[in-house]
């Protein structure tokens, strides 16, 4: 008797067969133009919108520091002092949490309740969705940050760029945590079991044996969020305080570039307006892709040695 | 017979409820070098790892029973002292490949935190691996990551960061199976100087390497010690019909 295999070899591949083949890898190849065409064109687009407010503003749109358009002048310079006011505090007040949490769950106690429970709550936090985040630190942090600041004699706004990277903080920590866990895990435990042998305790190890191998993956972890909080903007419009002025210190209100987006956008009435705006857009998405490609390549090399 | 410098007493050892190392009972006296041996999955690692207390790292592991260090329990010990006064040369070479060999020879004063001073550091890499049989091939190459050795240097250049920390026992566990006929020779002479100042445990797969190397020889099998002798008796006169079979090849 013929098994199938053979009886498969020896039929001809019936036309309809083929047919179907051609068909499934062309439509694959299709969607994946269709994303990869979209990207340019969002790029594009954002060029091409941009070009009146190059041409009139050139390089004082980056430096320049008024923004007025009323009187149709716009110098960026608050948003981006703001913008990377706001995601390096953040990043500074998140690092030592997702590193703990990602030497907790990669190395110190991968299986145990506690664990389990930490790992969801972390997963958790980038679920939720950020006018969440935003509301909350309407609600909660402004009060407590305008106590603090009456009681160090600052203007007490309470909303501002210190109430904005503390929202921030608490967003992007999952991104941080969960890569760097990831990349804990990866250290051979040949390596750690070398080091207990020496006599190493387990601060030990973790301190001179994992610390260095996954340093560079945890720095990777660190950038990824921070192309995260670069573009975060429901959150950060929320409490930021929404002035165009230049930031004075960390607790002044101010802006960053995708909340000034947000908020003026419905606004922009005239072409140079808008075109400074997608300008403003054009030079996060620039910011946020080379961040987000950084991260990448570390991770790249990282995982491939 | 002169008192044992290590002596296993009813020790048992768990993966969860899987019984590893069953009721094992057996004495070491100083200078020897005693073999392991027994077929895959017999529980010769996992007996090893019990002595310098790895095993417990294992999530779920478990053990019971004495390791009597000279007269002291080693389970009374903290199990940092245990580990330095037992050192332990895995299957895979492990050299840190962040460190240099210089630097990886003394790894372990570094992990521990003990400073030394620049004259003691050069003295103790140099002891080190010259008993390692090291020193000659990488004197000149000491600022190289040890990951740019060959697979015998490398295995050496773990011996010499055992060895660094002046153990009083050794353990390896077949130091030479992942190595070339060339290299393992050389570990093998390596062994025999050692055992002058060591008292030293190696497992191994290979029946001429036991034969070889070693004073004494244990053989497990399923997790049981079946028969401790002399090397030569269990090799020319065993009384178990399991070692007969298996040094026979039998089975492997
Ligand atoms: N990490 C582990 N988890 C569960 N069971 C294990 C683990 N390591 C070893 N074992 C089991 O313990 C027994 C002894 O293993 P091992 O000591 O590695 O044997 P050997 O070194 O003689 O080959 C085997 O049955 C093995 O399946
Ligand atoms: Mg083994």
């Amino acid at each position: 008797m013929e098994t199938g295999v053979k009886k498969i070899k020896k039929a001809k591949l019936p036309n309809r067969q083929i047919r179907m083949e051609v068909v499934f890898r062309h439509s694959l190849i299709s969607a994946g133009l269709v994303v990869v065409i979209l990207v340019l064109g969002i790029m594009l687009s954002l060029i091409w919108y941009s070009i009146p407010s190059m041409k009139a503003l050139g390089f004082t749109f980056i430096w320049g520091k008024t923004w007025d358009p009323v009187r149709d002048i716009y110098g960026a310079y608050p948003f981006l002092l703001g913008t990377l006011l706001t995601s390096f505090l953040a990043l500074l007040i998140s690092i030592p949490f997702s590193f703990a949490i990602a030497f907790y769950l990669g190395e110190y106690k991968p299986r145990s309740w506690l664990s389990g429970f930490l790992k969801n709550t972390v997963e958790l936090i980038a679920a939720v969705p950020s006018v969440i985040y935003g509301f909350w630190g309407l609600i909660v942090l402004v009060p407590i940050v305008q106590k603090i600041e009456m009681k160090t004699g600052i203007l007490p706004y309470g909303t501002g760029i210190f109430t904005a990277s503390l929202i921030l903080a608490i967003m992007i920590i999952p991104f941080a945590a969960s890569l760097g866990k990831e990349m804990i895990r990866l250290v051979p435990a040949s390596l750690k079991e070398g080091a207990y042998s020496l006599g190493a305790t387990r601060y030990e190890v973790i301190l001179n044996v994992i610390w260095p191998y996954s340093k560079p993956g945890l720095f990777a972890g660190v950038l990824l969020s921070l192309g995260r909080a670069l573009g975060e903007t429901m959150a950060v419009t929320m409490v930021i305080g929404n002035t165009s002025m230049v930031p004075k210190n960390i607790f002044s209100p101010g802006n960053t570039m995708a909340s000034v987006i947000a908020n003026e956008f419905t606004e922009a009435d005239h072409t140079l307006y808008l075109s400074a705006l997608i300008e403003l857009g054009l030079v996060l998405f620039l910011v946020t892709i080379v961040i987000n490609l950084a991260g990448k390549r570390i991770i790249k090399r990282f995982t491939n040695i | 017979m002169e008192r044992p410098v290590l002596t296993s007493k009813k020790l048992n050892a768990y993966f969860g409820s899987v019984h590893a190392v069953k009721n094992v009972n057996i004495e070491i006296s100083a200078n020897n070098i005693l073999a392991i041996m027994g077929p895959s999955g017999c529980g010769k690692t996992t007996f090893l790892r019990c002595i310098n207390r790895l095993h417990e790292l294992t999530p779920g592991a478990t053990s019971n029973g004495k390791i009597l260090l000279h007269d002291k329990n080693i389970y009374d010990m903290h199990p940092v002292f245990a580990r330095l006064k037992i050192g332990m040369v895995f299957q895979r070479p492990n050299p840190f490949p962040n460190l240099n060999i210089f630097d990886n020879v003394i790894a372990g004063y570094k992990l521990n935190g003990l400073k030394l001073n620049k004259v003691n550091k050069e003295r103790i890499v140099e002891d080190s691996l010259t008993k390692a049989a090291l020193w000659k091939e990488v004197k000149d190459s000491l600022h190289k990551k040890g990951t740019f050795l060959s697979g015998g240097q490398q295995q050496r250049l773990c011996i010499a960061r055992a060895i660094a920390m002046e153990p009083e026992v050794l353990l390896l566990d077949e130091p030479t199976s992942a190595l070339d006929p060339v290299s393992t020779a050389s570990i093998e002479e390596l062994l025999h100087e050692l055992k002058k100042n060591l008292t030293i445990i190696v497992v191994t797969h290979n029946m001429q390497q036991a034969a070889r190397i070693s004073d004494r020889t244990a053989f497990f099998y399923m997790g049981a010690l079946i028969e401790y002798d002399n090397t030569k008796n269990i090799f020319t006169s065993p009384k178990d019909t399991r070692t007969q079979n298996y040094i026979t090849g039998r089975f492997s």
